[in-house]
């Protein structure tokens, strides 16, 4: 049998294969450009021009005004703790009645938890404006939430409920319990029921079984849930602008605030950029934790 | 009473035991599906002021949405730039992400993360930038701007749902189809598309979606005869609570739910 | 169908890399018109790659692949006219077995009336007649495993390619498709080339085999020699069961285990160390005190595990503390052996023409 060294190098084609190689990698990818010439001009260019603008002030040179008077002026911190306090409730609150929907769900047998997850994807894919009008009619001061507590006796006279930080709260958990269940669901059906069984027949009481198995199990899906409900949360704009009524002043609000009444791009584009840092960073904390695959779905 | 003394879990609880959980759950279900459906029946209320359970029914706030030039212009533009969000967003993403899945490129993983960037930055910084950019380009207030901008916010979503297709399926069948003489551009339409041309439905009726339900975007980039109905929606509830928002509110839900419903079908019809 | 069609490949010099790994490295193969030769290797082999690499879904770095005359290292596969079955068979789902086995004739524009004649003689090679218009999902494994190979002969190819295309079957059709392939194989005459990883599917069914591992080819040859001259101890290792004993070589050359001489030369006096490769079955058991002889090397040690095994049995022999042999017999006509009690002290026969010698690794 002869042997390769024998046989002159051109008769081994690796250079007609390298530039075939090539022509074909860039043909295939020449398939994706349509949709990143897209994007990239409606997301990518524009977001960078915002991150330029905020470098630039008012007279058109390069500088951080607009990021020391964040720095410096009490209006912007009483914004991002605001954000930063409503998206930590609202996750909190997101956690407190997800936990028991997600446990009860992976519970059920499957031709059951099918249906009652249509509870949970139902509001996933109505529209938030529809959501949050429901709301306001729900918890305005004749609504029907009032006159209810007031015939069972909840409470004597109508509560104001909406245009303030309880109507934003409401709201906003109900947009965002979703996101929170359905990773939530994910990792609580993982959970092997023979390890619950086993827990109980080495002598743990149900309790005690639920603490030491179920929920350490389970922390990685709440985990992943609460982290796409926070960083969510932070960029709202909808339900904070109707059912906040101009009270509960997040950063995206403040943002249009800004570019309404002082058409200033420069501090627009600065709370822009700081609110774009705050996601990533928060997003690639949680990528170091776990994979966020499922943290990509969804919209906003 | 055997169902409540029945053991319910594995640690031997019974149902009666746990009894408050379903208690519980059935209000947390109430409390994520009554804010959806509540507005149909008020949609047919006669007052003026939204009551529970109506008085009177009357399609009156259904009269005042079909009569309305405003509301009628904006529910055409809305479907419009759907429609064409579907048309574009739904190649342009399956392209993509049938290129990024095949292609074993260094680059692949990258451009997959740069196009799925709309998902992740947010919304609003996305429409204040596409505002300022469109201004530049002259495109505010367009069916292009809008249709533009809802595509790249709907491409994400298509490539998603293409790349989760595709690894469902085995790719050896496009291989055979060409070793049995197919190019690759013919192996792809008669034997992959076939296959997954299911997803491509749902990812054109999710594009469709994204773009009706958006608001955020629209409200900074549609305007003047282009605005959306998100966009005087959103402006109506900020201003004082008209009840045609909830015949219109109905109409979106039956909207949604016959798209829902149409997913579900097409994906039941795949086995 | 005959085997006219039929092409010989010729492959030079293919090197493939994978970052750092070598896929392929430098390999050279013939493979003679209308031969049925099995590539074998464990798996990262590089035995699929090399597969891929003939039907042009796997671009090599460098080298040359010829069928016939014609060079194809640069064609498209659809222009390569090679049949190919996959291991998960990749039948097309949507279309019906008649579709699935017409889809190549199709895209060369066959008259709808031909393409049928040559759909259903296909399908009766493949002993499915009548099953023409079931859905795919209507079949049994072996049944889809049946129309993929029509599906990749029906077109006439000069080459049929398969990649493990029975690992998917439980071990008994397995081993009733492996006699029924080799007979299409034989009726269709075209030259194929098989991947396994299944050292007694290898033996069962090539004319020759190809063992490979870490991307070269180790050795090429018939089932035979491969099993009854490894090249070396992987090819030994891999193929059939076998205890390697270390020898020791004096200053005449001779080779010995302990006092028994193996061979009284060197087979290569440039490699100093070698290994003698036993063949359980080649081992018998010896009645009395034989001695090492002329005709026979003799080992004697004591019975540490006998199992029985229905047509065969199996007993593990140990020599000394380090060396156990394993030994098969059969329990057939004849055999006075039926059971050997532990401990027992026993004379086991190596025949002289069964003594395969092989270098020590890293002394090549």
């Amino acid at each position: 049998m002869p042997v390769s060294p024998d046989i002159e190098k051109s008769s081994l084609h690796s250079q007609e294969l390298q530039s075939q190689k090539k022509r074909e990698e860039w043909m295939l990818l020449g398939l994706s450009l349509p949709a990143i010439f897209v994007i990239a001009l409606v997301v990518i260019l524009p977001v960078g021009w915002l991150f330029y603008l905020s470098f630039v002030d008012s007279q058109g040179s390069f500088s951080f005004e607009h990021y020391q008077k964040m720095v410096e002026y009490k209006s912007y911190a009483r914004v991002f703790i605001a954000t930063f306090k409503v998206s930590a409730l609202t996750t909190l609150i997101c956690v407190a009645l997800g936990y028991p929907i997600a446990y009860f769900l992976a519970a059920l047998p499957s031709r059951w938890s099918g249906i009652f997850m249509l509870a949970v994807l139902l509001p996933f894919w109505t529209s938030l404006l529809v959501r949050t009008y429901a709301w306001l009619v729900l918890l305005q001061r004749k609504g029907l939430l009032n006159d209810l507590a007031i015939q069972i006796g909840l409470w004597d006279s109508p509560v104001k409920l909406v245009h303030n930080m309880t109507g934003t709260l409401i709201g906003m958990a109900h947009i965002m319990l979703p996101f929170l269940v359905l990773p939530l669901y994910g990792a609580m059906k993982k959970i092997e029921p023979d390890m619950m069984q086993a827990a109980s027949n080495l002598g743990a009481s149900p309790v005690r079984a639920f603490c030491s198995i179920y929920l350490p199990l389970s922390v990685s899906g709440l985990a992943a849930g609460s982290l796409i409900v926070f960083v969510l949360c932070l960029g709202f704009y909808v339900t904070p602008a109707v059912l906040g009524g101009g009270r509960v002043v997040m950063v995206a609000t403040q943002i249009t605030a800004i570019l309404e009444h002082q058409f200033d791009w420069g501090a627009a584009s600065a709370l822009g950029v700081v609110l774009l840092l705050a996601t990533v960073l928060v997003l690639y904390l949680a990528g170091r934790f776990f994979k966020f695959d499922t943290a990509l779905f969804g919209k906003r | 009473m055997s169902w409540w003394t029945s053991p319910a879990t594995e640690t031997q609880i019974s149902h009666g035991d746990r009894f408050w959980l379903y208690v519980l759950v059935a209000i947390i279900m109430l409390f994520l599906v009554i804010p959806t459906l509540i507005v149909i029946p008020m949609s047919f209320s006669d007052s003026q002021y939204l009551e529970f359970p109506p008085e009177q029914w009357s399609l009156r706030w259904y009269g005042e949405y079909f009569d309305s030039t405003k509301w009628m212009r904006a529910t055409v533009t809305s479907l419009q730039v759907g429609f064409l969000t579907l048309l574009v967003a739904t190649p342009l993403g399956t392209m993509a992400a049938y290129a990024l899945f095949v292609s074993g490129h260094r680059f692949a993983k990258s451009i997959f993360l740069l196009l799925i960037t709309p998902m992740i930055v947010p919304v609003i910084l996305i429409a204040i930038g596409a505002f300022y950019a469109f201004g530049r380009m002259g495109i505010n207030n367009s069916i292009t701007g809008l249709v533009l901008a809802h595509t790249a916010m709907a491409t994400p979503l298509v490539m998603i749902v293409i790349t989760a297709a595709l690894r469902s399926y085995d790719l050896n069948q496009e291989r055979v189809a060409r070793s049995l003489g197919a190019t690759r551009i013919k192996a792809f339409f008669t034997v992959t598309l076939p296959q997954i041309k299911f997803s491509v439905v749902t990812a054109g009726l999710l594009s469709f979606l994204t773009s009706f339900d958006e608001v955020i975007i629209a409200i900074f980039v549609s305007g003047g005869n282009n605005a959306t109905l998100t966009k005087h929606m959103f402006a109506a509830l900020r201003d004082f609570i008209d009840p045609t928002i909830a015949a219109i509110s109905t109409i979106m839900v039956g909207i949604s739910t016959a798209l829902l419903l149409a997913i579900q079908f097409v994906g039941s019809k795949k086995k | 169908m005959n085997n006219s069609t039929a092409l010989p490949i010729s492959i030079r010099g293919l090197t493939k890399k994978y970052g750092d790994l070598n896929a392929l490295n430098s390999v050279d193969l013939e493979i003679k018109s209308s031969e049925f030769l099995t590539l074998l290797g464990p798996s990262g082999s590089g035995k699929t790659t090399l597969l891929m690499a003939i039907a042009g879904f796997n671009r090599p770095d460098a080298g040359s692949i010829k069928f016939g005359d014609a060079e194809m290292v640069l064609t498209p596969p659809h222009k390569r006219d090679v049949g190919m079955v996959f291991q998960s068979y990749a039948l097309f789902p949507h279309m019906t077995v008649s579709e699935n086995i017409g889809f190549p004739l199709k895209l060369r524009g066959l008259a709808a009336k031909e393409a049928r004649g040559r759909v259903d003689e296909a399908l009766a090679t493949v002993q499915l007649s009548g099953l023409g218009d079931r859905g795919i999902d209507q079949l049994s494994g072996g049944q889809r495993q049946r129309v993929a190979l029509a599906r990749a002969f029906v077109f006439r190819p000069r080459i049929l390619l398969m990649d493990e295309p029975l690992s998917a079957l439980d071990k008994k059709l397995r081993e009733h498709m492996q006699i029924e392939l080799k007979q299409i194989h034989r009726q269709l005459g075209v030259t194929t080339v098989y991947v396994t990883h299944d050292q007694r599917e290898a033996l069962t069914m090539s004319d020759r085999i190809a063992v490979i591992n870490d991307g070269e080819l180790v050795q090429v040859d018939t089932p035979e020699a491969i099993y009854n001259r490894p090249k070396d101890q992987f090819v030994a290792d891999f193929i059939g069961e076998s205890t390697m004993l270390a020898l020791t070589r004096d200053g005449d050359g001779r080779l010995s285990f302990g006092a028994e001489i193996i061979s009284s030369s060197t087979p290569d006096s440039s490699v100093s160390n070698w290994r003698l490769v036993i063949r359980p079955e080649r081992l018998h058991l010896l009645e009395g005190g034989a001695n090492t002889s002329e005709k026979q090397v003799v080992f004697r040690g004591r019975v540490t595990e006998y199992v029985f095994q229905g047509e065969t049995a199996f007993a593990l022999v140990a020599l000394n503390d380090t060396t156990i042999l394993s030994v098969r017999f059969g329990t057939g006509a004849g055999s006075r052996l039926r059971s050997l009690e532990l401990g027992a002290l026993v004379s086991v026969g190596l025949m002289r023409e069964d003594v395969i010698l092989i270098p020590e690794e890293g002394q090549m």
